[in-house]
């Protein structure tokens, strides 16, 4: 997991749910859910950025809160998709 | 239906005095184009903008008694004014007019305060008693009509409409900051408040009393429902149903009196089509019916409307309401409703109004209010879903379930069921929240704060609107049934604050249109709160025994039908290539700085994203329509409007 996947997953979620604003600190273990950053539109969003990005492939079953809810499990996520 | 206005107290001299009602008169205009008038008797003055309907020749307003000790100024209509004029006049009353104002003012000489029960109808009234130098302003049970007032220059000012009271020397329009929160997380202010601040509305339901200075404010008719312990196991429908249809049958022809025609509003869905069929029945000009129509598949219900109306031979009239035809009209509608909105769909609601009265026509009934009495917005299912999944929240098919209640939101199809049960927050320890059914949508709303400015922010420091909600709630709210806490969430809030309002009174009055709503008619409103919950949502299965109701009247395909939300194209109205004109101005850094509400930078990628048709989850509709919206308020004050 490098601190630039780490970067490019913040400056998504930074440009896309909180419209630039970076006012607050996005901690890399904030629940996107709990904090209402993303919706239902959200993770299908974020699977798109992430799929594109990264060049994986994300499948139903991948798309649980325990791959994506927060910016370490989504680099954690990535790490293993591309090791596998 | 009219305009109302008036003022009480302040000693101002008799040029004051007048000029204050004409401008309140003229900011009225629209909701009443038939005739005006004004009246003053001492401190007091009342002013009328007149919309004739019944009573044409003789029912001019402010309308005094004979002898001069009562005088009103009365907006909307007591439907059971026949009944109650037969009643008085056999008691020895004598009427000089054939209006139902007079038949206000009678009821009122003869009971008192007290005549408020009496009236069946919808309303919102100035009355003042000279004898004892009295002013009663009251509004009805649902909150059909408005009506709001303000301190100003020593006197208490009403009006039908905020724009009205803004019309005074030296008053200033200025958003309350409350509010917009409120708004931003529960789709309505909670009354009294309005989106302005010193502006205060009087709630539905209640009457206003000012006696030598002295103002209370009190409730003469409160939605309730029975302890949960009471509510009776849900039986036999058969007889429920019967009972039902004969109320509603008789709601709709009181609501049919009117010495104009009156026509219908037709969806396609169930509600309007009951009471459509019900109309049809009593009325022998043949009855015309209104529709909307959309482009899109998603909101266009045109297939279900032509059945209906070819099932009741009558002649209908559709409006095609387009993208472009909903950015065009923000403005003029944001005009009209006086409160920050969600979402677009006031818009098309405004144009079917405006083609109602191209034809010559002043009053529809509506099928409005079905979906709070009768348990049919999704909203109930919802929270049936997940009180189930909350009873074993370790279930991985129960949350599916989710998908079935919302089959017009594919993102949501496509969740899995762990994102499902966190998306819709069942854990178990939230039960017995009062606010329990609308926990996930005042959360996912709440989520358009994010858009407010540091300013803002800083002004509303830890304010809860959804807590000030719930400090509001009657004492027994926590002995009804859960089913029974929603509905009435969804009926004493949202139900005046946003559906009868914005999408209601207001649009429709803009366009000098009376809407009518049997089912707001108070004894089918008791009648359905005393019904066992599983009579209401049986299952999954909403409205259930309005169902069995309308069988007979209504095709069975249409009883039958999935139920589809009345909902409009919200941010794609102003993507490109469609982008209206006044976007880059409403939405440009400098005037979301001057009016100091939004983050500015935060605002213009939103508006990009619009603009780019790539905005298309709930949040970023709501937020931007939202934002676009308090602008477009701020455009008619412009540089009084900071919070």
């Amino acid at each position: 997991m490098s601190d630039e996947t780490r970067t490019a997953i913040r400056a998504f979620i930074v440009e896309n749910f909180l419209f630039g604003d970076d006012s607050q600190p996005l901690a890399a273990d904030l629940s996107l859910i709990d904090n209402d950053l993303i919706d239902s539109t959200g993770i299908l969003e974020l699977v798109g950025f992430l799929e594109e990005r990264f060049a994986i492939t994300i499948t139903d079953a991948d798309i649980v809160p325990a791959n994506l809810d927060t910016i370490d499990r989504i680099a954690g996520f990535i790490a293993r998709k591309q090791a596998a | 239906m009219c305009g109302i206005a008036g003022y009480h107290g302040g000693n101002f001299s008799p040029e004051r005095a007048a000029d204050a009602l004409a401008r309140m008169v003229a900011a009225l205009r629209h909701r009443g184009p038939d005739a005006e008038g004004v009246l003053v008797r001492g401190d007091t003055g009342l002013a009328h903008t007149r919309l004739s309907i019944v009573g044409l020749a003789d029912g001019a307003q402010p309308m005094e008694t004979e002898d001069a000790s009562l005088a009103v100024s009365f907006n909307g209509e007591i439907f059971n004014y026949v009944e109650l004029r037969a009643d008085l006049a056999a008691r020895g009353h004598r009427f000089r007019t054939t209006s139902d104002t007079e038949v206000l003012l009678k009821a009122y000489e003869a009971r008192g305060i007290d005549c408020l029960q009496d009236f069946n109808g919808d309303f919102a009234f100035a009355l003042y008693d000279a004898r004892n130098r009295t002013l009663l302003l009251a509004r009805d049970r649902m909150g059909v009509r408005p009506l709001f007032y303000t301190e100003h220059e020593g006197a208490l000012f009403f009006a039908s409409e905020i724009k009205a009271l803004l019309a005074l020397p030296g008053m200033t329009a200025q958003i309350d900051p409350l509010a917009l929160d409120q708004i931003f997380t529960l789709w309505c202010p909670i009354p009294p408040r309005t989106a302005y601040r010193g502006i205060h509305e009087l709630p539905p339901g209640h009457m206003m009393l000012v006696r030598d200075g002295e103002r209370t404010i009190r409730p003469w008719w409160q939605l309730s429902f029975p302890d949960r312990a009471d509510v009776p196991s849900a039986g036999q429908t058969g007889e429920q149903a019967e009972e039902l249809r004969a109320l509603l049958s008789d709601a709709t022809r009181i609501r049919l009196r009117a010495d104009v025609p009156v026509g219908a509003y037709l969806s396609g869905g169930l509600d309007s089509s009951l009471i459509a069929a019900l109309a049809a029945r009593t009325v022998t000009h043949g009855l015309r019916t209104f529709s909307l129509t959309f482009r899109s598949e998603e909101h266009d219900e045109s297939g279900w409307q032509r059945q209906m109306a070819a099932t009741l031979d009558a002649e209908t009239d559709s409006v095609e309401c387009t993208t472009a035809a909903i950015a065009a009209g923000m403005p003029e509608v944001m005009r009209h409703i006086e409160c920050p909105i969600l979402r677009t769909a006031p818009v098309p609601l405004h144009l079917l109004a405006a083609r109602v009265r191209e034809r010559g026509m002043k009053v529809v009934l509506t099928g409005e209010g079905a979906d709070e009495i009768f348990a049919g917005y999704d909203i109930f299912r919802e929270a049936r879903v997940r009180r189930f999944c909350g009873r074993q929240p370790l279930s991985a098919r129960r949350p599916r379930l989710f998908q079935r209640l919302y089959p017009y939101l594919p993102g949501l199809h496509q969740q899995t069921p762990e994102y499902l049960a966190r998306f819709f927050a069942f854990g178990a320890e939230t039960l017995d929240d009062p606010l329990y059914s609308h926990r996930p949508r005042f959360r996912s709303t709440a989520a358009t704060k994010l858009f407010f400015s540091a300013e803002l922010k800083d002004t509303l420091g830890d304010y809860d609107a959804a807590a000030d909600l719930a400090a509001q709630l009657p004492a027994d709210f926590g002995r009804w049934h859960p089913l029974h806490q929603a509905q009435y969430l969804e009926t004493a809030f949202l139900l005046p604050g946003y559906i009868l309002s914005s999408q209601g009174d207001r649009v429709m009055m803009a366009n000098a249109v009376e809407g009518r709503f049997p089912f707001l008619d108070h004894r089918v409103v008791a009648f359905a709160a005393n019904l066992p919950p599983e009579t209401k949502l049986q299952g999954l299965r909403e409205k259930h025994i309005l169902k069995e109701a309308a069988r007979g009247l209504v095709p069975e395909a249409i009883i039958d039908r999935p139920k589809q939300p009345y909902r409009a194209p919200d941010s794609e109205s102003f993507a490109a290539p469609g982008t209206p004109a006044y976007l880059d101005d409403v939405l440009s850094p400098a005037r979301l700085a001057e009016n100091g509400l939004f983050n500015g930078p935060a605002v213009g990628k939103l508006k990009e994203k619009v603009v780019k048709g790539q905005a298309s989850g709930f949040r970023d509709n709501a937020a931007f329509i939202g934002i676009l919206s308090t602008q477009l308020l701020g455009a008619a004050a412009p540089s009084t409007h900071r919070a």
